[in-house]
């Protein structure tokens, strides 16, 4: 019985991350659609989140993948599960309200990661593993994207350098919208499986499945509705940098960045070499900016980027460790409730100061003046 | 090439990448340059205006169009059939 409550509370966490994937991830496939003008904010939002929804449902390879090659999974116990999603959830936010794009994924494994060393030591970890499927594909990631969306920027301009800014304009947004709307896709196939993965792991865990069975249905169906919602909610912070924050972005290079992102994305997740789709979407971005002549590449926020990827696993897996203290300490359903309190306390702390600085689809566009948060018009004084 | 970096990954994802992610973008700009080529509909009216109207310009609009169309079925194609195999 008090078995089935944890799990229960395990499995509302998992959505939590899915909610969060999704919202931080709704950037890597719509901000440079939103800074070109191709689609509305709210209709890039909307259209995201419905083929993010179809793409949960089109691929299950990358479910239960995601455990099973960097840890030992027989010493993965519920409690390991919970304390490594809520540290996952405080990375994605407090990386969300700087309006960094880092790696739900990264986020995942490095909480995941620190919380099984912090219950079974340092042998729980396949670090070989670790190392061939997550850290060297990080690193080759973005040179890859950036490689592709240089060359497909290149020579999208040199083809259509005769033609008039504003039919080449209107033409390539129809083909940023095609663009974006596969790379929402493709993070359908990828990113939502991750938290089915995760939830498959803790049923099987908890006994309630067989271990090898599949994902059930119902799994699929909530992580593919949360996920979606997440999308929908529209991280508008990440959307700003990477919109506007890394490259002054026209149509011709947006329409070139979306499709290597999702060329890249599509053909890892069909060569099993699975890679961050908010890396490669970075890389992308940053390759579209280096295949047009006198493009503005904003190399600081390139490197803050750089900054935080790093950092990702190892904080992410710090906050996962504590988690996994705090709640061993304690123990039992108590110690899971305590954690659960902890991160609703940071979140409602996070979400409270994002208040005072908001971005949203009314100032996602507005110039870049380096912080995230555009300035504040002058507000008429309230009356008293 | 070794237990740690999966090189021939890396290989076919930057060679398919280039062809999929920089080629294709690059038929599609082939498209769009070939339907804003001026033909029977004059150029006079608004700065955006995208079908030029010239005959040859749009049959190989509708070509690249159908290549790239084709090229993204097919992948979409690939992606469900082997993720519904396991």
């Amino acid at each position: 019985m008090s078995n089935d409550i944890i799990l229960a509370l395990v499995i509302v966490t998992g959505l939590s991350f899915d909610f969060t994937n999704g919202f931080h991830d709704t950037a890597n496939a719509m901000a440079t659609s939103i800074a070109t003008k191709a689609l509305k904010p709210r209709a890039a939002v909307g259209l995201s989140a419905a083929l993010n929804l179809v793409g949960a449902f089109l691929s299950l390879s990358v479910a239960a993948t995601i455990a099973s090659g960097l840890v030992e999974t027989g010493l993965v116990t519920l409690t390991v599960v919970e304390a490594g999603l809520i540290g996952a959830i405080v990375w994605n936010l407090l990386t969300w309200f700087f309006g960094i794009p880092s790696s739900s994924s990264h986020a995942l494994i490095g909480g995941v990661i620190g919380s099984v060393l912090a219950a079974a030591g340092s042998h729980a970890v396949k670090w070989q593993g670790l190392v061939s499927k997550v850290i060297i594909p990080a690193g080759v990631s973005p040179f890859i994207a950036a490689l592709v969306a240089t060359v497909g920027t290149f020579l999208i301009y040199r083809i259509a350098r005769s033609m008039r800014e504003g039919s080449r304009s209107r033409g390539f947004r129809i083909g940023q919208i095609g663009s974006a709307s596969l790379v929402s896709l493709a993070h359908g196939t990828n990113d939502a499986q991750k938290t089915m993965g995760v939830i498959t792991l803790a049923l099987i865990a908890n006994g309630t499945i067989p271990a090898g069975a599949t994902t059930p249905v119902w799994v699929i169906v909530i992580c593919a509705l949360t996920i979606a919602a997440g999308t929908y909610s529209g991280g508008w912070r990440v959307i700003r940098t990477l919109g506007k924050g890394l490259v002054e972005i026209e149509s011709p290079q947006g329409f070139a960045a979306e499709s290597s992102s999702a060329a890249v994305i599509l053909l890892s997740t069909h060569f099993g070499y699975s890679l961050s789709t908010t890396q490669v979407a970075t890389g992308s971005i940053l390759g579209c900016g280096l295949g047009k002549r006198g493009a503005e590449v904003r190399w600081y926020v390139a490197g803050r980027m750089v900054v935080a990827w790093i950092i990702t696993m190892p904080l992410a897996g710090a906050m996962g460790a504590v988690c996994y203290y705090i709640a061993d300490a304690i123990g039992g359903i108590g110690g899971i409730i305590v954690d659960l309190v902890l991160l609703a306390g940071v979140a409602g702390l996070i979400y409270a100061r994002s208040r005072s600085t908001r971005v949203s689809p009314e100032n996602v566009n507005s110039e870049w003046t380096g912080t995230v948060a555009p300035p504040e018009p002058a507000r008429v004084p309230a009356s008293p | 090439m070794s237990e740690w970096i999966d090189g021939t990954a890396i290989w076919e994802i930057v060679v398919f990448g280039l062809l999929a992610g920089a080629g294709l973008p690059a038929v599609f700009a082939i498209g769009v340059r070939a339907l804003s080529t001026p033909g029977t509909r004059h150029m006079k009216g608004s700065q955006d205006q995208l079908v030029g109207g010239s005959p040859a310009g749009m049959a190989v609009a509708a070509l690249c169009f159908l290549i790239v169309l084709a090229a993204i079925g097919y992948g979409i194609f690939i992606i469900v059939k082997s993720g519904h195999a396991h």
